[in-house]
């Protein structure tokens, strides 16, 4: 079990409509690649976020495959057009089958 | 007072000043205004408080820095620093210790230390020079009955960070007079003394060079208002006192220890060196 794990997003609360935005997130993760030894020779096992998904009610913004080379707390950076007012769900999956989420709303001005 | 100088590099902070007196040279430092989340300005730069005599004004490292480290620090989600002032938080509301209490227990809200960093190191009711670590052990080990922690492990730097953090903007205005007066002597002393094989006080960087380059590194004039600073290259929080070792053990010195009283006093010195700038913690460096 991945020991303090913590996401965060930034995105702004209210924009204008059709207006393309910046969204930044950041999740705290170990992202253990699995090809480290311990000091006894064993191998430490893969203990990472696999995927990364963000939906924008309902429709799907982007769905990232992460690899065990990606490096401690993923942080993304991407832009999104945003129609209408409605909510953002962020979604991590852990490799030990945990799934973290968070939710933001934007309104429209 | 005894200080050393060298006629070489007496000549090359001469040839610095014409430089700069024929526009600015590559080595000044940069022209940016440092307002974080677009709301919190941090004075950068500010003319020299008076016991300073061969600095007219003073610079926050941030100025030397390049635009990539510079952004990291202007909006604290991309900055790194953060990551441990959210764990600080978290370790603020913990009970540890036999006495069964926490940092709240006694102090409701980090946001009750705010303007305390701007004062540090101080001069405790004993007469001892105090600095914020010494103040966060001593909670640990008398009131919370909990182990001490390491002057550089992540728990300390980090609840260093967060207390930094609540006077983040203010002035700093460290005193030096009174029952400072010695210790803040002792510092001065060390700023000028050349340590090591290679023969090197502080002041030779970071007063006779600041602005230039010492190999790829811009030099600034070493100023600790940012502590504990986010290292890129070590990828952690760094504390004040590492900072002073690495400097002195790469003049191939035998150096001191964190947490040692001349260490104590070199912060003091240095602290007052940076009288009129903005409390940065936690800053952002290469």
């Amino acid at each position: 079990m991945a020991e303090g794990v913590k996401p965060r997003v930034k995105v702004p609360k209210s924009v204008s409509a059709g207006e393309t935005i910046t969204i930044k997130t950041l999740i705290s993760h170990q992202m253990e690649s699995g090809q480290r030894k311990d000091s006894d020779g064993n191998v430490i096992p893969r203990s990472i976020i696999n995927r990364f998904v963000v939906d924008f009610n309902g429709e799907n913004v982007i769905d990232v495959t992460l690899e065990p080379a990606i490096s401690t707390n993923p942080y993304f950076e991407f832009e999104a057009t945003v129609p209408e007012a409605g909510e953002f769900h962020f979604t991590w999956y852990d490799d030990d089958g945990s799934v973290y989420e968070t939710v933001q709303e934007v309104a429209v001005n | 007072m005894k200080k050393a100088y060298a006629p070489g590099l007496g000549t090359a902070t001469a040839l610095a000043a014409v430089l700069a007196l024929t526009g600015p040279a590559l080595g000044d430092p940069d022209d940016d205004a440092l307002v974080i989340n677009g709301e919190t300005e941090i004075i950068t730069e500010a003319p020299a408080p008076e016991h300073m005599e061969y600095i007219d004004t003073i610079y926050s490292g941030w100025r030397f820095r390049t635009d990539e480290t510079q952004a990291l620090e202007l909006d604290d989600f991309d900055n790194p620093a953060m990551l441990a002032v959210d764990a600080a938080i978290d370790m603020f509301g913990t009970v540890e210790g036999a006495a069964g209490e926490s940092c709240a227990s006694c102090h409701d809200d980090p946001e009750s230390f705010a303007g305390l960093a701007a004062h540090m190191p101080k001069v405790d009711e004993d007469g001892k020079l105090v600095v914020m670590e010494d103040l966060i052990n001593e909670c640990r080990t008398d009131r919370m009955q909990a182990d001490e922690w390491k002057w550089n492990s992540l728990d300390m730097q980090s609840m260093v960070a967060l207390i930094g953090l609540q006077s983040r903007g203010m002035p700093v205005d460290v005193a030096i007079d009174g029952p400072a007066a010695p210790y803040w002597e002792q510092g001065k002393e060390m700023y000028y003394t050349r340590y090591g094989k290679l023969e090197l006080s502080c002041a030779n960087c970071h007063e006779d060079n600041w602005g230039n380059m010492i190999r790829a590194d811009h030099l600034s004039q070493g100023q600790i208002t940012g502590f504990p600073v986010y290292r890129l290259k070590q990828a952690t929080l760094i504390s004040r006192h590492n900072r002073f070792k690495g400097c002195i053990r790469d003049t191939q010195a035998e150096t001191f220890k964190e947490g040692s009283d001349e260490f104590r006093a070199l912060e003091l010195y240095v602290a007052s060196r940076g009288n009129g700038l903005s409390v940065e913690t936690p800053a952002v460096r290469q």
